[in-house]
């Protein structure tokens, strides 16, 4: 094994040889430990990390700080808050149904945590390849929308009763155009495992990679399915099911303590997962961006892009306000839905057009035209203007 | 039988029974979705992939969502005034202890031969190439009696139009 190879399988060989001193009949289970760990060490930490970048880019973009006085350039920040929030008094309303108030931060954790089994984080670094694992991530994920509507109903609060309401609609209409973005893909790999997907990408042509974002039907599926990814993980601008001036913090507002930070754990943890599956989908999962960058371990482009598309979550979160409940739903039915059911189409186009200059010709015309129609629709009878806006000096 | 097979049968069992003695909609709603998950292990179990994952995704993803929907819009959530069990358990308790003997009694008494064929290897795409192409009329008839279902709940959601005023 050549250096490079021996860096990038590291934790695979590490695996492998710590096993070696497991007596045989334990080796299972003492392999899925040693695979599941690492997943529940890692990516709690990026979501510690995430938190950190993430309130510091929205101070940048509203001109102030962040937190800056914790440690370095206030990066210990999330152990504070970790530790302020195990010594916080744990308050369950006196009306809330205990067991399911209980329950629900454990549900959701618990199914934000088990849909990491399937995603490919490096080469050979994946917990269970399974033969269908796309069927896998998406039941799991409609598991948090039950969890979604335990908190919000235990609490016995009209404001938590409100945001599940709102979370699990919204929920349930950006689950359709999450899964129909993602059809496309398995229509071209002809395979539910992650794993095949990623190895359908990993080829390259002059030094350019394989993926399927640089086809016209990848790259409306990447952006469609980004879109239902915000919406699913209740992120800005589709964050109605906690809008703080309406519903004050939604399902999750009668949650102190650590069961709240088990809740923020939750959500940016299934952040996590849908972008990883972006990544895994569309942009060639742990595979390298150009052909002399391939000595660079897999594991690291992974984690990069994964920054990349947080970045682009924390960006997006400042810059856009949030939806009406209409034109959230209105945006999910009226153009969500049409623009992915087309795409599934175009995909099926591209498949049978020859190869060449005609095919993108023929699929970029049918997903750009369709798109001017149905934004046209969108936007009748609203008066639209550029806004002015004014800085403080 | 494995212990596996126990647990998950202890787990499906408790759920279901809990979604019929609890007295609150929603702990019965709670506990039936406990069931499906442990009727989806089963299933997992057993092999199949694809009816385990779609079990969770059409009863936990679809039916439970559906219930709970019910429950937070009409706020029927509160205990029920009658008691758990109905005046006639009685007579139902012997009416399914008597179809368990029965047909307890017919399988146990059967004159076929126990199945000794192989465990089929059932992968998603088999049961995507059949779908498409054996099954491909059928699943465009399902598909059509959705779509009628969906057209049907639209209209019925829609709000009446407005008499014009005399």
């Amino acid at each position: 094994m050549t250096t490079p190879d021996t860096i990038d399988q590291i934790f695979v060989i590490t695996k492998h040889w710590l096993l070696g001193y497991v007596p045989a009949p334990l080796q299972p289970i003492a392999s899925a430990i040693l695979s599941v760990l690492p997943v529940m060490g890692v990516f709690p930490l990026l979501f510690a990390i995430t938190t950190v970048l993430e309130r510091k880019g929205l101070g940048r973009i509203q001109n102030r700080y962040g937190p800056n006085r914790v440690g370095p350039a206030g990066f210990w920040q999330p152990a504070a808050d970790g530790i302020k929030s195990l010594t916080k008094e744990d308050v369950v309303p006196r009306n809330a149904d205990q067991i399911v108030h209980f329950l629900a931060p454990i549900v959701l954790v618990i199914a934000s945590f088990i849909v990491y089994a399937v995603l490919p984080i490096g080469r050979n670094m994946v917990i269970t390849d399974l033969n269908s694992g796309l069927l896998y991530f998406f039941a799991v994920g409609s598991m948090v929308e039950l969890s979604v509507f335990m908190a919000g109903w235990s609490s016995h609060s009209k404001y938590s009763l409100l945001g599940a309401m709102r979370a699990t609609a919204q929920m349930i209409s950006y689950e359709i155009p999450l899964v129909l973005a993602a059809v496309v893909v398995i229509m071209a790999t002809g395979s539910l495992s992650t794993v095949t997907i990623v190895n359908a990408q990993t080829g390259y042509t002059m030094g350019f990679p394989h993926w399927f974002v640089f086809t016209p039907w990848g790259f409306a599926g990447f952006i469609l399915f980004m879109i239902a990814a915000t919406a699913e993980s209740n992120r800005s601008p589709f964050d109605l099911p906690e809008g703080e001036s309406e519903i004050i913090a939604g399902y999750y507002i009668e949650y102190s303590g650590f069961k709240f930070a088990l809740f923020f754990l939750g959500e940016y943890l299934g952040m996590f997962a849908t972008s990883g599956l972006a990544i895994t989908l569309f942009l060639g999962g742990w595979a390298a961006p150009f052909s002399f960058l391939t000595w660079i371990p897999s594991y690291f482009w992974f984690f990069a892009k994964l920054l990349v598309i947080i970045g682009v979550f924390i960006w997006v979160r400042g810059t856009l306000p949030r939806l009406r409940q209409d034109q959230l739903m209105g945006f999910a039915w009226k153009f969500m839905l049409p623009m992915t059911l087309l795409n599934v189409f175009v995909a099926a186009a591209w498949h049978f057009l020859p190869t060449g200059i005609i095919r993108w010709a023929v699929c970029t015309a049918l997903l750009v035209i369709p798109f001017i129609v149905f934004s046209m629709g969108l936007k009748q009878n609203k008066k639209l203007q550029v806004r002015t806006y004014r800085f403080a000096e | 039988m494995s212990i596996v097979f126990f647990i998950l049968a202890a787990l499906t069992i408790t759920g279901t029974a809990a979604a019929m003695a609890l007295r609150n909609a929603v702990h019965c709603i709670l506990a039936l979705t406990l069931g499906f998950v442990g009727l989806a292990a089963l299933y997992l179990q057993l092999g199949a992939q694809f009816v385990g994952f779609t079990q969770i995704m059409v009863y936990i993803g679809a039916v439970a969502i559906l219930a709970v929907f019910a429950i937070m819009m009409t706020r029927s959530a509160g205990p029920h005034p009658q008691p758990a069990f109905s005046r006639t358990w009685r007579t139902g308790t012997l009416i399914a202890v008597i179809v368990f003997a029965v047909l307890a009694y017919a399988i146990s008494h059967t004159t076929l031969a126990p199945a000794t064929l192989p465990q089929p290897e059932v992968t998603v795409n088999q049961i995507g190439d059949t779908l498409m192409h054996q099954y491909a009329l059928p699943l465009e008839i399902l598909g059509l009696l959705l779509t009628a279902a969906l057209i049907g709940a639209v209209i019925v959601a829609m709000p009446a139009k407005q008499e014009a005023p005399q």
